[in-house]
């Protein structure tokens, strides 16, 4: 269960390397046990967006699962010349349902995996509600300190989708590019060391992303088309809709007792909501409309959910689980 | 006798929870105990970021006999009802039962049993479970599979019980999964391994040896003392910040304070947004240079640990994270530097400042509108005061204070003399929301009391005009704290103003189609015209009175003359005050007490005269019918004070009209020695009533007499 950093070059130290960080909670995490998937291959503002974590959280099922998730978040963009804002960043994502007993001590060890010592540093949990509109969603838990610094979000999910989680997932979010900073002493995003190699061989964070921050804080500010980004918010509602309409168990298009487009439905709000972030980050929606904005895309959330309680996997007629179904054999 | 011991081990408890928890638990125990028959001598609870205990001393070991008696049917009745109540009264035959003779309704049986007592370690197995699950959190969570409901999860349950100098013995139970044991654990950190207690005595010894400090209170004194130690060692003093003690004190098991520095630099940030960044984001303490007033580029750190490197690398990382926030407010404050107040006003009409009542735009139009009003009855410069009302909401739509909220007007202050503002226009900005709590102080600046004021008034009317007036515990917009301010703002001031006047302001920015004086608009309602009718305005008045009512008890007053000194529609609240610390005085005198006394029996007799005859004596009368001397003597007397006394009431002298009521105070002594009303003539008798009736009349145009408590 222990993942022994010894065994890899000392270039992937995760002290060293902002890849041997994560290639350490990777192991650490396999290691207990989680899937280890890979992000999900569309724009999102948090790892919780990904459909393991917001989909798998609701019905039944024991699911856990560990990833990176690229984390947009276009109105964080500044053209790359702050040392802290990033407008992309990567979070580290675990999530273990039901969440176990020992869920806090397992955390912890995977501080200690990536080189945070408990005799040197001062670890607090320090209470932090969390809360999502736009996906119907809340828990309760901490904000984890280390030396006064948050190093992650720990979360017992109470409700998504609007629905009440049981069992109750716990959620750990680590937010990798300030945990790196901590551990390789940068005060700069950018001079993180990405590969761990020394002299010409080194890759730095902004060798990686600069140019894309830059880019993408001029296309999030001043480039993106807004009429057609309106457009495209209003077309993947639609989609969204209809595909939750084809979907349903007894629609003409579906002879099952199941929910049959659960998960493409859910595409397009993930779809939406990116282009409601962009418009946000154009200046062009106002306080007021924003509000309606969110509940139009907390309702298509909340939706999808109920289209997810629908499907095998989450959970429907549960009891009768048919042998060979993949989530009987992701699980502890 | 034995000790209970009981600690809920959980994981880490959010500060703000953790004293009320363990006022609950208390209370919750030891009502328990009390229904069930068992006393105590002692209970002291403590709470923790981990854990919750409850220590109570002198249960007894087992909880009292109770005799049932139970009463059977009558002797002559059926046998079948007479068998049925000795099975139902577990008695062996009836005549075990007792005869209770009763000659009215004939003689029946009555069965008596003793409900043997229970040992307490059962009892309280019974009855923990239930105060577990029914824990009121103010905010709760399930976890993992389970149903039970706590803050945060339950990990352990520590329940003992022992006779004093004897072993204890564990309370058995079960909740949501976990078995109740004699077993507790440290300091998340510091210590290993389970440790397993008997009583609270080896329990806290336990515990501080793995390096928890149990009572709150403790960590709290050691949390002040140690950050005053470090500060005065640095030559610098600690910034008090009682909240923040109590706050951190809930987040550390076992204090470690530290200090850390950062770049002088900094320092030419307003000394408030130093302390908000370091307090709201770090939770650490500031420092102050008494020498130059000035804060100091050092900070106390609050850890929960005590590290191999003596606390090196928890200082290197509290610095950095310092560092990069007081850099973002660095960031935001030149920025906000760089745009003058007045542009930011049309971004306060994006900001809803209640969905009934408009925008933060709006209101400010109303508050300029309003200062016109109240500015020259408080002596303020109206073009400062419509100024400062202007500006007085800016500073919402600045960087700083989206980041840190709490810093509202105080920012707005700094910018405004950043940007060569009048200094009252700045004192203003930064007052106008005061005071914010019963221990904060009134502004005296008559430009901050005019923004002040028409602040609180504004809130006020509105929101009683969009009727979201506070009810019972529920007051989601402070509108109490809005009229006790207000309250505050002209006693402390010494303000001579009306509250209908004030009212009558105020509602003039809640009215449809009502042109507000100066530049400003009312606020049109979008689906119903606005109404602020009269029923509104004696509502309000009454709800100013009931917080006057509150401050004058507080500062000391009697409830009685408090009451006697508010009639139904009285408006001027120094005025008032000003009766209150009169009427008090007075009747502390003995005259004033011989008055009272005259005036309770001129009063009694009055409303028994009143009610036999059927009328209300009005204090007219032919002075002529009266012949005893000293019920004329009375009767003058009475004459000449009221309309002295009414001169004085006019003027506000209230201790004038104090003094002139004295003067009555022998002649109705005397006369109610000597003189008898019920005379036999009626004429007379109508004449003396009246003349009362006058003294009554006289005295209640000073205060309401009746409600003065004897």
């Amino acid at each position: 269960m222990n993942s022994d950093p010894s065994s890899r070059p000392a270039h992937l130290d995760p002290k060293r390397s902002f890849q041997g960080l994560i290639l350490t909670l990777q192991e650490y995490w396999a290691a207990y046990g989680c899937v280890i998937l890979q992000p999900y291959d569309m724009p999102m503002g948090a790892g919780t967006s990904h459909t393991a974590t917001f989909l798998r959280a609701l019905g039944p099922r024991p699911w856990n699962a560990a990833y990176v998730q690229p984390t947009r978040r276009p109105t964080d963009g500044r053209y790359g010349e702050n040392p802290n804002r990033l407008q992309h960043y990567y979070q580290f994502q675990t999530i273990l349902k039901p969440s176990p007993d020992d869920i806090q001590d397992l955390y912890l060890k995977s501080l200690y995996a990536i080189g945070i010592d408990p005799e040197l540093h001062d670890l607090r949990f320090v209470e932090d509600d969390w809360e999502n509109p736009t996906l119907g969603a809340w828990g309760l838990g901490w904000e984890v300190w280390c030396d006064g610094m948050e190093i992650s979000q720990f979360t017992y999910f109470q409700q998504v989708a609007g629905f009440e989680c049981s069992p109750v997932s716990g959620e750990l979010t680590y937010g990798l590019e300030r945990l790196a900073m901590y551990i390789q002493n940068v005060d700069n995003v950018y001079e993180l060391n990405f590969n761990g190699a020394r002299g010409d061989e080194k890759v730095t964070y902004g060798d990686v992303f600069l140019q894309n921050e830059q880019e993408f804080s001029t296309y999030n500010f001043k480039a993106a088309d807004t009429e057609l980004l309106f457009r495209h918010f209003t077309d993947a509602e639609n989609e969204c809709r209809a595909l939750l309409a084809a979907g349903a168990p007894g629609s003409p298009a579906n002879e099952s007792k199941f929910h049959t487009l659960a998960v493409p439905a859910y595409e397009q709000v993930l779809n939406a909501a990116h282009k409601f972030n962009l418009l946000d980050a154009r200046g062009v929606i106002s306080a007021t409309e924003r509000q309606s904005y969110i509940l139009r895309l907390r309702d298509l959330s909340k939706a999808c959910g109920a289209a997810w309680l629908q499907t095998r996997s989450g959970g429907a007629l549960s009891g009768k689980v048919e042998a060979g179904f993949p989530s009987d054999n992701a699980t502890k | 006798m034995s000790d209970l011991l009981l600690e809920l081990y959980c994981e880490e408890i959010p500060a703000r929870f953790q004293a009320n928890a363990a006022g609950q638990l208390k209370s919750a125990v030891t009502g328990a105990l009390m229904e069930a028959g068992l006393s105590y001598d002692s209970a002291a609870a403590f709470a923790g970021p981990r854990r919750l205990t409850l220590a109570v001393g002198g249960i007894p070991a087992r909880s009292m006999d109770k005799q049932i008696e139970r009463k059977g049917p009558r002797t002559d009745a059926p046998a079948r009802a007479v068998e049925g109540f000795a099975k139902a009264a577990g008695l062996t035959s009836i005549a075990d039962a007792k005869i209770v003779k009763d000659d009215k309704k004939g003689d029946y049986y009555m069965a008596r049993s003793v409900l043997a007592g229970e040992p307490a370690a059962k009892i309280l197995a019974g009855f923990l479970p239930g105060i577990i699950t029914g824990f009121n959190w103010p905010k709760s969570m399930k976890w993992g599979a389970g149903d039970l409901v706590w803050v945060r999860p339950l990990r352990a349950i520590l329940a003992t019980l022992g006779a004093e100098n004897d072993e204890t013995e564990t309370i058995r139970f079960q909740v949501g999964g976990l078995t109740s044991a004699n077993i507790t654990y440290g300091h998340r950190f510091l210590s290993e391994g389970p440790i397993t207690v008997r009583r609270f005595d080896d329990y806290a010894a336990a515990l501080e040896a793995a390096n928890v400090v149990l009572d709150g209170e403790r960590r709290a004194e050691i949390i002040h003392q140690e950050a005053k130690g470090l500060a005065f060692a640095a030559g610098l003093v600690l910034i008090e910040d009682k909240g923040l003690i109590g706050e951190v004190a809930g987040l550390v098991e076992w204090p470690v304070l530290l200090s850390g520095t950062f770049d002088e630099a900094f320092l030419a940030l307003p000394d408030e947004v130093i302390i908000a960044t370091i307090k709201a984001n770090q939770k650490c303490f500031c420092l102050r240079d008494e020498k130059t007033g000035r804060l100091a580029p050092r900070f106390v750190i609050v850890a929960n640990m005590v590290t191999s490197d003596n606390g090196k690398s928890v200082i290197a990382g509290n610095e950095r994270v310092i560092r990069a926030r007081l850099s973002d407010a660095k960031f935001f404050y030149d920025a906000d530097l760089g745009e003058p107040l007045e542009n930011r006003l049309p971004r306060l009409a994006e900001m809803v400042f209640h969905k009934k009542l408009g925008s933060q735009l709006e209101r400010v139009e109303r508050l300029k509108a309003l200062t016109v009003e109240i500015g020259p009855t408080v002596g303020a410069d109206i073009d400062v005061a419509r100024r400062a009302a202007m500006l007085s909401k800016a500073d919402l739509v600045t960087a700083m204070v989206v980041e840190f909220p709490g810093l509202q007007g105080q920012m707005g202050r700094a910018y405004a003399l950043a940007q060569g503002e009048d200094k009252s226009v700045a004192e203003a900005i930064a007052n106008h929301y005061r005071p914010l709590g019963p221990s904060d102080t009134v502004p005296n600046d008559p430009v901050s009391i005019t923004v002040a004021l028409a602040d609180k008034i504004d809130m006020l009317t509105g929101f009683w005009a969009v009727g979201e007036t506070p009810t019972g515990s529920k007051d989601p917009f402070a509108l109490r704290r809005a009229a006790l301010g207000l309250i505050r703002i002209i006693l402390e001031n010494r303000l001579s103003l009306s509250l209908k006047s004030l009212i009558s302001i105020g509602r003039m920015g809640h009215l449809d189609n009502v042109p507000l004086p100066v530049a400003g608009r009312s606020y049109t309602a979008p689906d119903a015209v606005m109404t602020f009718d009269r029923k509104m305005a004696d509502d309000l008045v009454s709800f100013f009175h009931d917080r006057l009512k509150i401050t004058l008890r507080q500062a000391g007053a009697a409830h009685d003359i408090v009451e006697a000194s508010i009639s139904v529609g009285a408006d001027d609240v120094y005025a008032i005050s000003q009766k209150v610390t009169a009427l008090t005085g007075f009747l502390e005198t003995p005259d004033g007490e011989k008055l009272l006394s005259g005036y309770r029996r001129t009063a009694n007799l009055l409303r028994d005269e009143e009610k036999k005859d059927a009328a209300t004596y009005a204090g007219r009368y032919d002075v002529n019918a009266i012949s005893s001397e000293v019920a004329r003597t009375l009767a003058n007397a009475i004459a000449l004070s009221a309309e002295a006394v009414a001169a004085d009431m006019d003027g506000g002298d209230f201790s004038g009209a104090m003094a002139q009521l004295s003067a009555l105070a022998d002649p109705v002594d005397r006369f109610f020695d000597e003189v008898r009303v019920n005379d036999p003539d009626p004429a007379v008798r109508l004449a003396l009533l009246n003349v009362l009736a006058h003294l009554r009349a006289t005295m209640h145009l000073v205060a309401d007499f009746s409600k003065i408590e004897g």
